[in-house]
């Protein structure tokens, strides 16, 4: 079952963090390698020929892209431990749909608070904020998306947690103060080793976000 | 549920042996019986997929035809975050989003599997049905822009075709799982059939057979499964409603 598992990834990426809380939450053993993304290696292009993209996960010298479906692999294949994937097909197509709404909102909009500024940023905070209250919205009264336990939608959207810390700054709001609830809930996940050991330090991505900037010659 | 073979019914009084049948017959029905509703539009490819899966699967539903233009209280009440179709409701529960709805079905009735089993194939499907729900929205581009944009949209369109023609297709495969039609064929169906609607009214050829030709192949394919065939919105009428939108897209804006 075990087989040998590289993962490709980039250390502030909140995708291949999903991968890695997964892997930890399955005890998987893995060789991480860290790509750099100004010089990709010709592994990452052979195994990622569509996209060129981190995360890749190699399972037995076999590729799969995409984080989303690496958890889903994960699950699956490791499947006697740990489960990600809620029981029954209807709470399925619940975490599927709030992980497909993460993926299509906060990347993008997290990404315009520090690459735009003026009214373009202004209109991306209010969204954001919107965004983060539906998805707050869903916890109820429940520790987790999953419910009592730590599940997919949790795995999907965590890794944004340390990246909010760069999006207040450059947004100049707390997103405690708007969801104080959703806050409550990623410093619950926090306290899980999975997450702990694979999400970036806040103050890291901060500067790492300075000096993409600076490069890319954003203001 | 209760065994009714085993059940001890000596000494149980008529009507309360009644009752208890009618629940356990009622338990073993209602799976079977339980109301499946699509709320979808006719010429919607995101509506059409869910049609297909639920006919290749041989479960019976009721369609309800949205309007647009006035969106319905149950389909504002079903998909309150995007307020779009298809919504797929079973049992009075609401699946939004047509892969979401896909998978929601394949898990649900796995007679006629649409996903492969093996995890690895199933993997490399799905990054395919994600692909082309990314994708997917860049193709109508093609009837709505003019000009340079078109050209551009033209541009992104044939390397979203090169891309699956290099490394979506394989030589020889009817449909991109094998002999049997797939959900990765399904979320292609704009390139099997809309596409070429959209370069009409565009005025523009992107799909050019020879430039594709395992593209071009399995889209015959594709469009000869019966199921498809006889559930495809038809390319006339799709085109007389995109070339009055592309008109009034691109009329001159008064001041």
């Amino acid at each position: 079952m075990e087989g040998e598992v590289v993962l490709l990834d980039f250390w502030p990426s909140m995708f291949g963090m999903r991968t890695r809380i997964a892997l930890a939450e399955k005890q998987i053993k893995y060789e991480y390698r860290e790509e750099d993304l100004r010089n990709k290696s010709a592994l990452l292009l052979q195994m990622n020929p569509v996209h060129k993209k981190i995360p890749v996960l190699i399972h037995n010298g076999k590729p799969i892209c995409e984080s989303l479906i690496q958890v889903q692999y994960i699950d699956e294949v490791w499947n006697d431990r740990a489960p990600l994937l809620p029981p029954n097909p209807y709470q399925r197509a619940t975490a599927r749909f709030w992980a497909d709404f993460v993926d299509k909102k906060i990347y993008d909009l997290g990404g315009k608070l520090w690459r735009t500024k003026g009214e373009e940023q202004e209109a991306a905070k209010k969204e954001l904020i919107e965004c983060l209250k539906l998805l707050e919205g869903q916890l109820g009264d429940n520790p987790y998306f999953g419910g009592k336990d730590f599940g997919f939608l949790d795995v999907a959207l965590v890794p944004f947690y340390c990246w909010f810390y760069t999006y207040e700054k450059f947004g100049r709001f707390s997103i405690e103060a708007e969801c104080p609830k959703l806050i409550a809930w990623a410093k619950r996940c926090m306290q899980k080793e999975s997450v702990a050991k694979s999400l970036a330090d806040q103050e890291k991505i901060y500067d790492f976000v300075l000096h993409l900037k600076k490069a890319l010659g954003i203001e | 549920m209760m065994d009714l073979a085993s059940h001890d019914w000596r000494g149980m009084n008529l009507r309360f042996m009644k009752r208890e049948i009618y629940q356990t017959l009622d338990q073993a029905i209602s799976p079977i019986m339980a109301v499946v509703k699509l709320l979808g539009t006719w010429l919607s490819p995101y509506s059409c997929k869910v049609i297909w899966a639920l006919k290749l699967k041989g479960i019976p539903y009721e369609y309800i035809e949205e309007d647009l233009s006035n969106k319905s209280p149950m389909l504002l009440q079903y998909n309150p975050v995007h307020k779009k179709i298809p919504v797929l409701v079973h049992d009075g529960k609401p699946i939004c989003e047509s892969t979401v709805i896909l998978r929601y079905i394949e898990e649900t009735w796995p007679q006629n599997p649409l996903l492969p089993i093996d995890p690895y194939e199933r993997a490399v499907a799905l990054f395919w049905i994600k692909y082309a729900d990314d994708k997917n929205p860049l193709i109508p581009k093609l009837y709505r822009t003019t000009g340079e944009e078109l050209e551009q949209a033209a541009k992104e369109c044939s390397e979203i075709l090169g891309t699956i023609e290099e490394h979506g297709l394989i030589e020889g495969k009817k449909f991109f799982g094998g002999d049997e039609i797939n959900m990765v064929d399904i979320a292609f169906c704009i390139v099997a059939h809309w596409l070429g609607v959209f370069e009409e009214v565009a005025g523009i050829k992107v799909f050019e057979p020879h430039k594709f030709p395992k593209l071009n192949s399995w889209a015959q394919n594709f469009k000869s499964v019966p199921v498809i065939k006889e559930n495809l919105p038809d390319a006339d009428k799709i085109f007389a409603v995109l070339k009055r939108r592309r008109e009034t897209l691109l009329a001159p804006k008064s001041n």
